[in-house]
């Protein structure tokens, strides 16, 4: 279990304002619908600060257009349910890791279809493997990487060898 | 260096880092829909899409310490092409696949050491985004690297496609690791990165590629040089053309 999860599971569970946290589980990643951002672990921190509710999140890739739509998400979800005012802060340090997927995302991605970045999965650099993911699909090992960059930036392409369908792999970084 | 001298110098670094990450991106988004295949289609995008949000992150920390109400839009968009700072390997027009790919190899070896360094720069918003950018930069490495080995090892036309591209980005790659007073001056304050100390790794590292890829190191014969004074080639006046078009005709518009 990895350390960053495992603060951030300390800060959920020792927060002033649990019910926002749940409220949160809510906003779910448009393009990936299974995790939430807590799943994902964009979602840092809720806390109070001088009447303001401030909601810390970290992006994933530099680019992904996905930041938006959740950080709007985020406004509309806790607008509804008379939460105000709102701030939301972005943190860029310490960068997001793949390795901040909570094992219930992880479990809930390869059910998608989206084989999940496990620890065992990184090549020597920490990088994507170039074969050996566990296929979403039939559970074969016997796989290969089709192409480094996927449908979008968080993913993969992997295809499996055993059953011979595509899928995507849930990129380490 | 007062206060006020450091956070104009840090602001001018950060809109330098800014355009070279925009003017990049842009040029590798001229691929979309244009690759070779569709997973190398996919690949351009995504890449593209990882410079646009740098340069997002670098402009985004330049308005902030502008503070004169100044957004990333508007330095995106509304500077002229003598503003902008990029260094000029960023913007020549991306040629063949071959050309793409070797400008990639270049810049990713080049930003592999740079990014290293500055994510332990004093300044904390350079370091945050240089230590994101780094995680992305290295699987773009890794993409390049492979396809410079592939071409250039390849067949006789991708082989010669692929030299005569190394060849005539050459002359691109001094300006580099020519380091000018502000940037020196930041190095000095531990902010900034000086970038001469990064080019006999960066050369190493490159000539091990080349060797591999049966490609050779050319000879240090020319140098074009002005992208940090703000002197360009013409093609960056074209891309911005098409980068800053809508913006400029629909001032202020959102999707
Ligand atoms: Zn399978």
């Amino acid at each position: 279990m990895n350390r960053a999860y495992i603060d951030r599971c300390r800060r959920r569970e020792q927060s002033a304002l649990p019910a926002l946290w749940d409220l949160l589980d809510r906003v779910r990643d448009p393009e990936i619908p299974v995790l939430s951002i807590w799943d994902l672990g964009v979602l840092h921190d809720v806390a109070e600060e001088q009447g303001r509710v401030v909601v810390t999140i970290t992006p994933t890739y530099s680019g992904c257009p996905a930041m938006e739509t959740i950080r709007s998400d985020i406004e509309q979800v806790l607008g509804e349910a008379g939460v105000g005012p709102l701030e939301i802060r972005t943190r860029l340090a310490p960068a997001w890791s793949s390795a901040w997927i909570s094992p219930e995302g992880c479990a809930r991605l390869r059910e998608y279809g989206i084989a999940p970045p496990e620890q065992c999965a990184a090549d020597a650099d920490g990088l994507t493997p170039d074969a050996g993911v566990l296929c979403p699909r039939c559970g074969s090992a016997d796989s290969r990487r089709v192409s480094e960059f996927g449908s979008t930036a968080c993913k993969a392409l992997f295809r499996c060898n055993a059953c011979g369908e595509p899928f995507d792999y849930f990129k380490t970084i | 260096m007062n206060d006020d001298d450091s956070k104009q110098a840090t602001l001018a670094y950060a809109l330098r880092l800014g355009d070279d990450s925009l003017v990049l991106g842009q040029r590798i988004s001229e691929w979309v829909s244009n690759a070779p295949f569709l997973e190398e289609d996919i690949a351009c995008g995504n890449v593209a899409l990882d410079y646009i949000g740098r340069a997002r992150l670098y402009y985004g920390y330049a308005a902030e310490l502008a503070a004169d109400g100044r957004d990333e839009d508007d330095f995106a968009y509304l500077r002229s092409a003598r503003e902008f700072r990029n260094y000029l390997i960023y913007e020549l027009p991306r040629g063949d696949f071959a050309f793409t790919q070797v400008r990639q190899l270049l810049v990713d070896l080049f930003n592999t050491g740079y990014l290293a360094a500055l994510a332990g720069s004093r300044d904390a918003t350079l370091a945050a985004i240089a230590a994101k950018a780094i995680k992305e930069t290295r699987y773009h490495l890794r993409r390049s690297r492979e396809w410079v080995l592939r071409l250039g090892d390849g067949t006789g036309e991708s082989h010669r496609r692929t030299q005569k591209a190394l060849d005539d980005l050459w002359g691109y790659t001094h300006e580099l690791f020519e380091p000018d007073a502000l940037e020196l001056r930041l190095a000095a304050a531990g902010t900034g990165v000086d970038t001469a100390a990064l080019k006999p790794e960066w050369k190493r590292a490159l000539a091990a590629v080349l060797n591999e890829a049966t490609l050779s190191l050319p000879a240090d014969d020319w140098a074009v040089r002005g992208g940090r004074t703000g002197y360009h080639t013409e093609n960056l006046g074209h891309l911005l053309t098409q980068l800053q078009s809508i913006h400029r005709a629909y001032p202020g518009c959102r999707w």
